[in-house]
């Protein structure tokens, strides 16, 4: 591709890998045009419609709506469409895929680990007894609403898992976002199956392999502070145990 | 066509400032149990009579312990911030819609803090 002199550039060094050709990931460099309102994203788009349309990577919204465009940026967790290139321009801008999950090809990582996962803490209303849908919707205020409103903002895209270094040293730990959904649904007025999600969230793969180093809550682009929503779980299964340990009679709700 | 899983890397703390703090407050917990065991030591020579005390008291001013102490004393300042800093993060307050401030619930840590420090200090040096 040539470019015009009064153009200035940026480079952009990508972890690519093609399963079929490639036995271990490999960086590759390009130049591309840099423009004050680009992002990440942008460049990696102009690089497959212009320069090398082998390159593969997931977006969709372009907003920080869909979640998709999850990866590493020098190192760092972050969206591609939210990451500008005037941000580390003149210097060049390593992107890799998202940390911590298998290379599918190229910046697709896989997802299978994380989707069972969430499948597994039940992130859905949970009724001991389900009422008729004629007796009408379940009401909820709105200080009802707040308690779990922040929990309820995850787009599932992973930054989370990627910043958290538990979820590369204990694979199988739940890891944040599946986590503050648990924590979502247990703070819901309407819900009833914390006891169940209990299971799962605080066993030997749930909350306790969590020793707060609170990143996930800092790469989050919602806000959702799943570090907040894990040490917040830790202190209501405490106090389960002691009331158990106290009340042994009538302490479980 | 199998995916490529990266391999773990023993110096992932180093990569990054925050996880270096990260490993810096955990760390910290070694040198709170070292001052501990020293504490129970003394208790233990105090137990043992004044003759005791003295040496253990003499070895104390050895420019070894002096520099334990110091970074000892770094650590635990280190260590007693980050986890007041944190306590937010576990209790979360609500005031009707509106979640009560986070400094409302660190600002206490600190009070308490000076107090106990204060009654402490008045034992030991005046009481
Ligand atoms: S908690 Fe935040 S960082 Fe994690 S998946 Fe949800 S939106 Fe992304
Ligand atoms: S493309 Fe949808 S969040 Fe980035």
């Amino acid at each position: 591709m040539a470019n015009k002199t009064s153009q200035p550039t940026i480079r952009l060094e990508i972890l690519r890998y093609d399963p079929e050709k490639d036995s271990a990931p490999r960086y590759q460099s390009y130049e591309v045009p840099f423009q004050e309102e680009w992002v990440v994203l942008d460049a990696i788009n102009h690089i497959k419609d212009q320069i090398d349309g082998t390159l593969t990577h997931r977006w969709s919204c372009r907003m920080g709506v869909c979640g998709s465009c999850g990866m590493m940026v020098n190192g760092v967790a972050k969206l591609g469409c939210s990451a500008f290139l005037r941000d580390y321009y003149p210097n060049p801008i390593r992107v890799e895929p998202l940390a911590h999950f298998p290379i599918i090809r190229d910046l697709v990582v896989q997802l299978d680990g994380f989707m069972a996962k969430l499948q597994s803490v039940q992130p859905w209303i949970i009724r001991k007894e389900e009422k008729p849908v004629e007796q009408g919707e379940y009401l909820q205020s709105p200080a009802q609403h707040a308690r779990y409103k922040d929990f309820s903002m995850c787009i599932n895209c992973l930054l989370c898992y990627a910043a958290c270094p538990v979820t590369e040293l204990e694979p199988h730990f739940l890891g944040p976002a599946a986590i503050a959904l648990a924590q979502r649904y247990n703070l819901d007025s309407r819900d009833e199956g914390r006891e169940i999600r209990q299971e799962t969230v605080s066993s030997h793969i749930g909350i306790w392999q969590c020793t707060l180093v609170g990143e996930c809550s800092v790469v989050c682009p919602k806000h959702v502070d799943p570090a907040g929503a894990i040490q917040q779980a830790k202190l209501a299964s405490t106090m389960d145990w002691y009331k158990e340990l106290l009340w042994p009679w009538g302490g479980k709700r | 066509m199998k995916p490529y899983v990266r391999p773990i890397s023993a110096g992932w703390w180093l990569h990054r400032m925050p996880y270096l703090r990260f490993m810096l407050r955990e760390f910290s917990a070694v040198f709170i149990a070292a001052y501990v065991i020293i504490f129970l030591v003394m208790i233990l020579r105090i137990s043992q009579g004044q003759a005791a005390y003295e040496a253990f008291r003499a070895d104390l001013q050895s420019p070894l312990a002096i520099l334990f102490h110091v970074v000892a004393l770094l650590f635990a300042l280190l260590h007693t911030i980050s986890w007041f800093q944190l306590t937010p993060k576990a209790m979360a307050v609500w005031k009707g819609e509106e979640r009560v401030p986070p400094a409302m619930l660190i600002i206490p840590n600190y009070v308490a803090w000076v107090v106990l420090s204060g009654v402490v200090a008045w034992i030991v040096l005046g009481g």
